[in-house]
Parts: structure tokens; C-alpha cells; sequence
């Protein structure tokens, strides 16, 4: 891990991946969307709502695959003092909110049509709607701790933030199991899936092409904090002659 | 209840959002290297 702590070795590696990741990523997404509304069957209960899960599912997996990460990354700043965890970390935060937010607007839009109802404060909403605060309170806390000189990472007490936040990490994945909900129980679990392999194969499709992208989306985040680095660095030494 | 509005919603939503974070990553990206590119050529 330590091998690309250094910033111009880790560039070196990331910055060719960025477009294939970005490309492929994007080539997969319009394929899936396109499979999800014109391919797959329309569902026997819900009709066509459903294929709102082309792209409500994979804005979930990001949501919580991007606090997830942060939190990984608040443990290697913490434990191992790798110089780019406080960065990688910074780069997930916007994106990873964005599309928490995401994951909640898709969701009260398949809610009313499916539900009758825009928004139900049940567990999996309720504990969607505070990892989006999180979100926000991370970004906040990132943003001035990056400014208090912390080389473009974060500080200690951002990286404990998100560690402590992915306690909410658990608690979205059980709410549908632990409480009564609106919302359905899993459908894909570890044996096995729930839903038709006619309506699966379009969702495999966003859910990789969303990941692609989102790496493609971090590499990038990357690359502005380090580059903006730099700048700051640089000027501080001309400022000192 | 007529679905289909809601499901355009949902996609141009979610669409929508992720074209605006790859641009605004982009431009980001792209404008922090040239910016100390050109800082470290003015140094140099």
C-alpha cells in the first residue's frame, strides 16, 4: 500500500486508467439504461415504475460504497499515516453525497406511483436521509481542515468522523429486515437473487458501469487536490523568496 | 397512474447529475495540472 504513497508514482499509475475507467463506465451505464427501459420485461406488480431500479439501486451502492471507502481510508490515515488516504477520501465525499441525494430523490419518485406516497420516515429512508447528513457534515469538516494546511488530506478528527459514520452503514442494510418498511427486503442477497434473470442482466450492467465511472470520478477528484497542492505549495515558497 | 413520467424523471435525474460531476471533475482536474504546469514553468 505504501508503495503509492508517494503522490507522483500514485498519478503515474491512475492517470492512464481514468478514461478507460470513465469510457467504459459510461458505455455500460447507457447500455444498461437503455436495456432497463426498452429490454427488460415490465414488471407483474409494479408495471414499468420498476425499471426506476435501473438507476435507484446503483445510486445506493454509491452512497454507501463512497462511506464506506472513506471510512477505509480514515483507518489508513489513523493506523498507517498513508499520505493519500485523507486525500482519496476528500474525493470521494461530493460525488459520493451527490449520489446519495440521488438515491433518495429516485426513491420518493418510485414511491409515489408504487407506494402512493413521495416519502414514508421508515428506517431505510430515515437512515438513507441521515448518511446524505453525514455526507454534508463531512464535506464541511474536509473542506476547512483542508484549508487549515492538512497537504490537501484531511484532519485526524475528519478521518474518526468517518470512521464513527460508517456505524450507518449496517444500520441501512438491516432496516429492512430489523423494521417494519415500505420498502421491499433485499432481492439480491449472498445466495442468491430474487428477481428474474430477464430483469437482472440490465441492472448488473448500471451497477458495474456506475462503479467504473465512480472510480474514474475519484481518480480525477485526485488529481485536482494533488495538482492544487502543488500550486499552494509552490506559492508558498515563492512568497518566502 | 401513468408511470412513464416518473420513470424519465428518475433518469434524467440521475443522468443529469452524473454528467455534471464528470464535467465539473474534468475541468477540475484538468485546470489544477495546467494551472501548476504553468506555475512550475514560470519558476523554472
Amino acid at each position: 500500500m505504501h508503495a503509492y504513497a508517494n503522490p507522483t508514482r500514485f498519478l503515474g499509475v491512475v492517470r492512464p486508467l481514468a478514461p478507460w475507467l470513465f469510457w467504459t463506465g459510461v458505455a455500460l451505464i447507457l447500455g444498461g439504461c437503455a436495456a432497463g427501459l426498452f429490454l427488460a420485461p415490465a414488471d407483474y406488480l409494479q408495471g414499468d415504475s420498476f425499471r426506476i431500479l435501473y438507476v435507484h439501486v446503483p445510486a445506493a451502492w454509491l452512497g454507501m460504497a463512497g462511506w464506506s471507502s472513506i471510512a477505509v481510508s480514515g483507518v489508513a490515515q489513523i493506523v498507517w499515516r498513508h499520505p493519500l488516504a485523507g486525500v482519496a477520501a476528500r474525493a470521494v465525499a461530493v460525488p459520493g453525497a451527490l449520489f446519495t441525494a440521488i438515491c433518495l430523490a429516485t426513491g420518493s419518485i418510485w414511491g409515489r406511483p408504487t407506494w402512493g406516497t413521495w416519502w414514508q420516515w421508515d428506517g431505510r429512508m430515515t437512515s438513507m436521509l441521515v448518511l446524505l447528513f453525514l455526507y454534508l457534515g463531512y464535506i464541511a469538516l474536509a473542506s476547512a481542515s483542508a484549508k487549515s494546511g492538512e497537504q490537501g488530506g484531511v484532519s485526524r478528527v475528519t478521518a474518526i468522523y468517518g470512521i464513527v459514520g460508517a456505524v450507518n452503514i449496517p444500520i441501512i442494510k438491516g432496516s429492512v429486515v430489523w423494521w417494519n418498511s415500505l420498502h421491499q427486503a433485499p432481492s439480491i442477497t449472498l445466495t442468491g437473487s430474487a428477481i428474474a434473470p430477464s430483469m437482472l442482466w440490465p441492472l448488473g450492467l448500471t451497477v458495474i458501469g456506475f462503479t467504473l465511472w465512480f472510480a474514474a470520478i475519484v481518480i480525477l477528484q485526485m488529481r485536482a487536490i494533488l495538482a492544487t497542492n502543488r500550486i499552494e505549495a509552490r506559492l508558498r515558497r515563492m512568497a518566502r523568496g | 397512474m401513468n408511470p412513464w413520467p416518473f420513470v424519465i424523471a428518475a433518469y434524467g435525474l440521475t443522468l443529469v447529475g452524473a454528467a455534471a460531476v464528470s464535467i465539473w471533475s474534468w475541468r477540475a482536474a484538468l485546470g489544477a495540472e495546467r494551472r501548476a504546469d504553468s506555475l512550475r514553468r514560470e519558476r523554472d
